[in-house]
């Protein structure tokens, strides 16, 4: 926990200095007559972050010389395994978008996940990828007129624009 | 030298509006027709002027069935439009999408360089040009120019001219009075037109260049007076108020609303697309509009077009140079 | 009464079939989307204002208004259920709506965001059928010192909202401002910010994106993690007896209810301003004049009832500067506005003169649309419901699916889902380490709203800030900001003053 602590300080601390840097292409000083400049606002505050994190991280590191307790996990090996799958399918189905489109990435992410985490019964998974899609379609793209993301599925939808708009 | 600039800009216009009269529609316009929605992207946010014009053209295609499939109005505002340029850009060939366009078409490119060139994209229709007016809050008992810009003066550059973001059209026509009075305005920002004209009204500030639609209700109610037009003519609207060049100062500003395609657009596309916005500049919604917010509907399309725009980003390239080389 | 004849004649308006039809199918479209996460009542407005074409004018209006009303009213919901706020405007209602669902208590959240968003809503209309006219020039009061010291106002929120961390309350605050300034800088009109130029950077970071990211995702994973051993369904059902139970409980909200209604009508007829400072605010409020302050965040009812009485309120008091000045408080507004001049209804002082018949017969078609949709939303408050009562893994499928689609919808940018991602791992990781995450989300809010006010009442000051003291309703709003950030302090101060003889309140950390 406590290294996570220092961690999280330190990578605020590089996000800080990354914003101030940026932030100094407009002027950051007050301008007479007009007030602050343009970058006057994401530095500072960047700055007052800086400072934050930095006391975070002398307080966090103190702490760990003073006493060698605390040594709570940040998280358990099983609870990892759960998050970086949950994470890693949500990333690779937003990547899959791109190519595939929304509906086959999002039947894919729900027949991955509904399996590997959920345990669920083929029955039920069955169900479910088809009935979300097509209630996507009907809500989004019928209803409220907005397209989704089709990718090299497009000419596969073309004779369902014909049919419904 | 500025003022030339103007002039030619102006002689530029006039040529092309001339042109413009010819129809162009030589190119058979049942070749081709969408197979899927066209997505109209949008470069303002949502509920601006250009937003609202762009969401009345889509219900007028769809309750006189211009098209065959419906037309889905998409905001990208952001960076002045940036962000549709480079996605009208990165979507080259694309015939499912138009742009509806206003003048940050031309100055946002030249402002930042975000690795576009209008040269390029599809001109379809410029369908609108709305009109620029210097108002001020009724209660300063100032009507005419004279006592405007001598009131001015008096302010000693304190004077708060309001107007939308710097570098976009308020900032230009502010610039052009400074140029052209030997004035100098606090030019307040702020994020749309409607605002500009609240705040006006609420005197926190002294003066604005809104459109004529923005100040209209508060000018029936006798809140704000114009001052001058910046337009050819008098406007029908207004017909009291004089226009800049009658009174002796060549400033004339408009601002376009056209629709573009993207960059290599199919020319079987771009028939259609000329051909539907020539049917839609003739309904009567549509006129009716225009007449009721004073705007200009001298249809443009094609070759005139381009060459419209091409004049008008030049004008607008001295105009920028003006504003931020001599910083004001 | 001269108003209440001409609010009669506005009934003859509102109650004709068509009318009727046409708020009940406005409020139904408005409660889906506005339950959705993702889509709010510019969305609902936006993609529904080309169908009115299909009316008259005055029933086109009015059916905009009621989509408005209705997202206004669905808003609540996928705060309560997913944790997720649909809409700024929803924000405060995840602070206690989401604690009280997982206790199972969801329906009795959802009745209480129902009953808070009528009363706020019938007060507001009242206030609004009275005082139209007169309270419309208050509108024009406000410029840009007195948005700045509102939002200051508003930001008082922060001081009851922080963690016991202040380095990290002020870590979260500081990142969401920082993150708010993102995109096109409006004074200058130069980029900032941008990462490298791309350019789904250029319109800023919204809103609903982290929002998303940090409620959706990040609670996903969250739960996930903490439910790992325990597999368990939130024991949500609901019964008629629940409902009256529900409705008896909320009689200790009157105050809320009240303090909620008046405050958001009133900051919501301040152009600018709008629903979310309203909400927030009077979130604050009740929880500094609870009985009860300790309760709030962990699932008290009148946390849920505030902030939905002012945002309703709000949205009523918007309407206020749009129909009496035309200045659009919001973008909501300011598409209802485009609706109207699309239609040919010049919005205005001279519209009360000039379209007596149209704006009496929207003013009363409020009164219906409201009566509407608490009931729509009442019956369907079992379906709701029972959704929640789905396996766990299944309704974290559905949320992330939503997640994905309804962080896209707004915009149509994939940009966005990819922040939306990013946002929700780094929340997850955040909130691992108390983190408060809730300042962030609000800081990102009011942060444009803030710096752009701020600059703006500047340069017209001449780059003097006096003016913000000087200006009397500016002056008034900063001190009463003052005093409240200073308040806690004082409180604590004097309570570990009084204390430290006693052990009972150890629990003063930094």
């Amino acid at each position: 926990m406590r290294a996570a602590e220092i961690v999280m300080a330190a990578a605020l601390m590089a996000l800080s200095i990354y914003f101030m840097v940026h932030a100094t292409v407009l002027p950051i000083g007050w301008a007479r007559g007009q007030g602050p400049g343009g970058g006057a606002f994401p530095f500072w505050l960047s700055l007052v972050m800086l400072l934050c994190a930095g006391g975070i991280l002398v307080r966090e590191l103190m702490a760990a010389y003073a006493d060698r307790g605390g040594h709570r996990g940040f998280v358990s090996r099983g609870a990892l395994r759960d998050i970086l799958i949950v994470a890693g399918s949500l990333l690779a189905t937003i990547a899959s978008i791109h190519v595939v489109g929304a509906y086959v990435a999002i039947v894919g992410f729900l027949v991955f996940y509904l399996r590997v985490m959920g345990r669920a019964r083929w029955r039920t998974i069955a169900a479910l990828a088809v009935a979300t899609p097509v209630v996507v379609f009907f809500f989004f793209e019928v209803a409220l007129r907005i397209l989704l993301p089709k990718g090299i599925t497009e000419p596969l939808f073309i004779p369902l624009y014909a049919q419904f708009f | 030298m500025f003022r030339t600039a103007l002039k030619t800009a102006a002689v530029a216009a006039g040529v092309t509006a001339a042109l413009s009269l010819v129809p162009t529609t030589a190119v058979q316009a049942a070749d081709w027709q969408p197979n899927k929605p066209v997505e109209m992207v949008i470069m303002a946010g949502q509920g601006g002027g250009a937003d609202r014009l762009a969401r009345l053209f889509q219900s007028i295609i769809e309750k006189n069935d211009l098209s065959n499939m419906p037309f889905l109005p998409v905001n990208k505002g952001g960076g002045s439009g940036a962000e549709a340029l480079r996605y009208m850009k990165d979507n080259a060939g694309d015939a499912h999408k138009v742009m509806a366009t206003l003048n940050s078409y031309y100055t946002t490119p030249i402002r930042t360089d975000i690795g576009v060139d209008i040269a390029n994209y599809t001109p379809l229709a410029r369908m609108a040009v709305d009109t620029f007016v210097l108002w001020v809050n009724a209660d300063s008992g100032i009507t005419t120019l004279e006592e405007f810009v001598e009131a001015v003066k008096a302010a000693g550059g304190e004077w708060k001219m309001g107007g939308t973001g710097t570098g976009q059209e308020d900032s230009l026509v502010t610039a052009m009075l400074e140029q052209e009075f030997g004035i100098t305005f606090t030019y307040v920002p702020f994020s749309g037109g409607g605002t500009v004209a609240k705040n006006l009204i609420g005197n926190h500030i002294d003066s604005t260049v809104n459109n004529p639609s923005e100040q209209m209700a508060f000018f029936k109610a006798g809140k704000s007076t114009p001052i001058a037009a910046f337009t050819e003519d008098r406007l029908q609207v207004f017909p009291d108020v004089p226009t800049m060049r009658e009174l002796g100062h060549d400033l004339v500003y408009t601002m376009q609303r056209s629709f573009v395609g993207a960059p290599d657009m199919p020319d079987a596309a771009q028939a259609y697309y000329v051909d539907l916005f020539t049917k839609l500049a003739a309904t009567e919604e549509w006129q009716t509009y225009a007449a009721e917010q004073a705007l200009l509907t001298d249809l443009l399309t094609g070759q005139a077009l381009q060459d419209y725009f091409l004049a008008e980003r030049e004008k607008h390239a001295k105009l920028l140079e003006a504003l931020e080389g001599g910083g004001s | 009464m001269d108003v209440l004849t001409l609010l009669a004649e506005g009934f003859v308006v509102s109650l004709s079939p068509l009318n009727l039809a046409v708020v009940i199918v406005g409020v139904t479209v408005g409660l889906f989307i506005g339950a959705m996460p993702g889509l709010g009542s510019v969305n609902g407005v936006a993609i529904l204002l080309p169908m009115t074409f299909l009316v008259p004018p005055a029933s086109a209006i009015i059916f905009l208004a009621a989509i408005y009303y209705g997202a206004m009213y669905g808003g609540a919901i996928s705060s309560i259920l997913l944790g997720i706020p649909g809409a700024s405007t929803a924000v405060a209602t995840t602070f206690d709506g989401r604690p009280l669902a997982q206790k199972g208590k969801a329906g009795l959240a959802l009745i209480a965001a129902a009953a808070g968003s009528f009363v706020g809503g019938t007060i507001s209309v009242i206030l609004f059928t009275l005082f139209a006219v007169p309270l419309a020039d208050v509108a024009l009061a406000f410029g840009p010192a007195e948005e700045f010291a509102l939002v200051l106002l508003a930001f008082t929120t922060f001081v009851a909202l922080g963690g016991d961390d202040v380095l990290k309350t002020i870590i979260t605050i500081v990142l969401g401002l920082v993150l708010s300034t993102v995109g096109l800088d409006l004074i200058s009109g130069q980029p900032r910010l941008i990462f490298g130029d791309l350019p789904g950077f250029y319109s800023g970071i919204s809103f609903l994106v982290l929002a998303i990211g940090i409620y959706g995702v990040g609670e996903i994973l969250w739960t996930i993690e903490q439910t790992r051993h325990k597999p368990h369904v939130t024991p949500a059902r609901i019964g008629v007896r629940d409902l009256l139970a529900g409705l008896r409980s909320l009689g200790g909200s009157v105050k809320a209810m009240l303090s909620g209604s008046f405050l958001g009508y009133f900051v919501g007829m301040l152009p600018a301003a709008g629903a979310t400072p309203a909400s927030l605010m009077a979130y604050g409020v009740a929880k500094t004049t609870s009985k009860h302050p300790e309760e709030f965040g962990k699932g008290a009812v009148e946390g849920v009832v505030a902030p939905e009485t002012a945002n309703n309120a709000a949205s009523t008091g918007s309407l206020l500067p749009m129909l009496t000045l035309g200045i659009p408080g919001s973008p909501t507004t300011a598409l209802l506005l485009g609706g109207m001049v699309m239609w040919g209804l010049m919005p205005g002082p001279m519209l009360f003169l000039e379209e007596p018949e149209f704006v009496w017969g929207l003013i009363s078609s409020l009164y219906t649309a409201n009566f509407f949709a608490v009931a729509i939303n009442l019956a369907l408050i079992p379906l709701f419901v029972w959704s929640l009562r789905m396996p766990l893994h299944v309704l974290c499928a559905m949320v992330i699916v939503l997640c994905i689609v309804g962080g896209y919808a707004p915009d149509q940018r994939m940009h966005d889902v990819w922040l939306i991602a990013v946002f929700g791992i780094a929340g997850y990781l955040l909130r691992k380490l108390d983190y408060p995450l809730a300042p962030l989300v609000l800081a990102l809010v009011l942060g444009p709203l803030m710096e752009k006010s701020m600059r703006q009442a500047l340069i017209s000051a001449q780059g003097d800030p006096m003016t913000f003291i000087e200006r009397p309703i500016s002056g008034t709003f900063v001190a009463i900001a003052v005093v409240l950030f200073l308040l806690p302090l004082v409180r604590r101060l004097r309570r570990r003053l009084a204390g430290s003889g006693t052990p009972a309140s150890g629990r003063t950390s930094a």
